[in-house]
C-alpha cells in the first residue's frame, strides 16, 4: 500500500480555484518534496491530506484511509508541523512536548525528542523566550514525538540559520531512515535537492513536473551551457552535444582561460517550470 | 479488522485520557496567567468586601451583602466565561495554539471539550472560593432554589462562551482583548453589582445579561421567589444567539 494517493484533487475557494486537478502517489518510507511559488496550492493540497480541509473533488487516500473522515486512530499515526505557528505558550520546551507526547500511545521519551531537535540547551526554557528557529524546532518536535509512520513538514526550515538547517536535514535523513515517510513543502531548492527522493512542482493550483532531483524536468537530458569570453565578449552556446564545440575551441586557439561548461541546476530547471505557467 | 476486533487499537490514547491531560493543561496554564487569575478572582473580590461591607455605594435594599454577593458570583461568570475566554482564544488563534492542537490526536472536537470543562471546572472553584469568603464575612444565603440557580448560570456561561468565541474568530487579538475588557468594565458599571441597574424593565434583562443573572441569583439565593421568565428568556436567546454564530463563525487559526 502507498502512503498517499491521490486522484484529481480539486480545491476552490470563493473566487480562487486553489488546486486544480493534481494526481499524486507518495511510497512508504520516501521523502516527497512539493516545490511551488507562494500561492501555487502547497499549503491546500497538504492540509487536505492532513484532514484539515475539505475537499470539491478528487479522491485522497492517507495510510489507507480517506483524511476527510478519518478518526482519532489515523491521526495518531501522522505527524504533523504547521506553517507558522507562533506559540508563545507559558510552558517549557519539555512540559510542551510531554504533553502532547500524552495523546499518542507510544511516544518517544522527551529528552530523546528535545536532543533530536537540537534544543537540549533550551530543555527548561519557556516556549515564549525562544527565538523564531527555536520555536520552529519546537513545532518539529511536537511532529515527531508520537513516532508518526508519516510526517507533514510544511516549510519546516523557514527562519533556521543555516547550521540549524544542516542539522534539521540530517534529523529527517535519520526519520526516514527509520522508516517514517514524509511530506514535505519547501521554497528552498537546495533543501529539496538534498533531502527528497521524489519531488513534484506546483504552480497555480496544478503539478508542471515530477520526477527525482536529477530528472526532474528534463534536467538529466537537458544540454550543458558553454561559455567563454572572445575578444572581450560573453559568448555563449548550447550544443546539443557539447564535445565538437569543445574540440573545435581548443584547436582553434581560443583563450579557454575563462571557459565554463555547466549543467542546468535544479534551479533554473524550477524557474523555466515556474515562468512557462506564467 | 478481524484480528483487531478484540485487542485494543495500538495505534491511539483513550480520548478520555487524552481529554483530561488538555483539561489539566488548560487550568495549569490559567493558573500561569497571574493577570488572568487576579480578573478572574480580585476584581470580584475587591467589589464583594468594597461594596458589601462599606457604605461605599448606594443600593436599593439594607442587605447589601444579600444584593452584592449574587452580583459578583454573576460577575465572576462573566469574568471567567466571556472576558477571560475570549483574550485567551483570540491569541490561541493567532500563536496557531488551536490549529496546532486540533492538528494532533486531540481533534478538534475534543480541544473545545476540553476548554468548555476547564472553564466550567474553573467557574465552580470561583464560585466556591467567592460563596465561602462571603459567608465568612457574614453572607447568608438559603440552597431551597440552588437548581434553578445552576441552570441559569449554566444558560449565562454558555452565552458569554459564545460572545468570547466569536469576537475571538472575527477581531485581531488585540481588538478583542479591547473589546472584552471594554465590555467587562461596561457591565460592571450598569449591570447592578455595585449599584443599582437602570431600571429599563424587561429590556434590561436582554440588554444587560449580568444583571439578568445577578437578579435571578438573588431570586433564588436570597428572595427564594424563583425566577422570572422574561430572565430564562434573555438568558437562554443570549446563550442560542451567540453559541450559533460563534459555531458558524469559529476559525482555528
Amino acid at each position: 500500500m502507498e502512503a498517499i494517493e491521490v486522484t484529481a484533487l480539486r480545491k476552490t475557494y470563493k473566487d480562487k480555484e486553489a488546486v486544480r486537478g493534481i494526481d499524486l502517489t507518495v511510497a512508504r518510507g520516501e521523502i516527497f518534496a512539493m516545490l511551488g511559488p507562494n500561492g501555487a496550492g502547497k499549503t491546500t493540497s497538504v492540509e487536505i491530506l492532513e484532514g484539515h480541509r475539505r475537499r470539491d473533488g478528487g479522491d485522497v487516500r492517507v495510510l489507507g484511509e480517506d483524511p476527510g473522515t478519518a478518526g482519532q486512530a489515523w491521526r495518531s499515526r501522522i505527524g504533523i508541523v504547521l506553517q507558522n505557528t507562533d506559540d508563545a505558550a507559558d510552558l517549557t520546551v519539555a512540559e510542551m512536548v510531554r504533553h502532547v507526547g500524552g495523546f499518542y500511545p507510544g511516544p518517544r521519551a522527551v529528552d530523546e525528542v528535545v536532543e533530536l531537535v537540537g534544543l537540549t540547551a533550551k530543555r527548561n526554557a519557556k516556549i515564549r523566550t525562544l527565538s523564531g528557529g527555536q520555536r520552529r524546532r519546537v513545532d518539529v518536535a511536537l511532529g515527531i514525538v508520537g513516532r508518526p509512520e508519516l510526517l507533514f513538514l510544511d516549510e519546516p526550515t523557514t527562519g533556521f540559520d543555516p547550521e540549524a538547517r544542516r542539522q534539521f536535514w540530517d534529523l529527517i535523513r535519520t526519520l526516514a531512515g527509520e522508516g517514517t515517510t514524509i511530506l514535505l513543502t519547501t521554497h528552498y531548492l537546495d533543501e529539496a535537492e538534498a533531502l527528497a527522493d521524489r519531488l513534484a512542482v506546483l504552480a497555480d493550483g496544478r503539478i508542471v513536473a515530477e520526477g527525482t532531483p536529477a530528472t526532474l524536468g528534463g534536467r538529466a537530458a537537458a544540454g550543458s551551457k558553454v561559455s567563454w569570453q572572445e575578444n572581450g565578449h560573453l559568448r555563449t552556446e548550447q550544443p546539443a552535444d557539447p564535445s565538437e564545440l569543445l574540440r573545435k575551441l581548443a584547436t582553434d586557439g581560443t583563450d579557454l582561460r575563462t571557459l565554463t561548461v555547466t549543467r542546468p541546476t535544479l534551479e533554473d530547471i524550477y524557474l523555466t517550470l515556474i515562468g512557462a505557467q506564467r | 479488522m478481524s484480528a483487531g476486533t478484540f485487542t485494543p487499537a495500538p495505534g491511539r490514547a483513550p480520548m478520555r485520557t487524552i481529554i483530561g491531560r488538555q483539561i489539566r493543561m488548560e487550568l495549569l496554564l490559567t493558573a500561569r496567567r497571574g493577570e488572568a487569575v487576579v480578573l478572574a478572582m480580585g476584581v470580584p473580590l475587591l467589589v464583594l468586601l468594597g461594596a458589601g461591607l462599606t457604605h461605599a455605594t448606594n443600593l436599593p435594599t439594607d442587605d447589601r451583602l444579600g444584593f452584592v454577593v449574587p452580583g459578583v458570583l454573576a460577575l465572576t461568570v462573566m469574568s471567567t466565561a466571556f472576558t477571560g475566554q475570549a483574550i485567551t482564544t483570540g491569541y490561541e488563534r493567532s500563536y496557531g495554539v488551536l490549529k496546532r492542537l486540533g492538528a494532533s490526536p486531540l481533534t478538534r472536537p475534543g480541544l473545545l471539550l476540553a476548554k468548555t470543562a476547564a472553564i466550567l471546572v474553573q467557574i465552580v472553584l470561583q464560585v466556591i472560593f467567592l460563596g465561602l469568603v462571603a459567608v465568612l464575612v457574614g453572607w447568608r444565603p438559603q440552597f431551597g432554589d440552588i437548581l434553578p440557580a445552576a441552570g441559569v448560570t449554566v444558560l449565562a456561561a454558555a452565552g458569554y462562551s459564545g460572545l468570547a468565541l466569536l469576537l475571538a474568530s472575527v477581531l485581531k487579538p488585540e481588538t478583542t482583548t479591547g473589546a472584552a475588557t471594554l465590555i467587562y468594565v461596561v457591565m460592571l458599571a450598569v449591570g447592578g453589582i455595585m449599584f443599582a441597574a437602570p431600571d429599563l424593565g424587561t429590556a434590561g434583562w436582554f440588554l444587560l445579561p449580568l444583571a439578568a443573572h445577578a437578579q435571578a441569583l438573588r431570586d433564588t439565593l436570597m428572595n427564594g421567589t424563583g425566577i422570572p421568565l422574561s430572565i430564562w428568556l434573555a438568558l437562554g436567546t443570549w446563550a442560542v444567539v451567540w453559541l450559533t454564530l460563534a459555531a458558524r463563525k469559529f476559525r482555528w487559526e
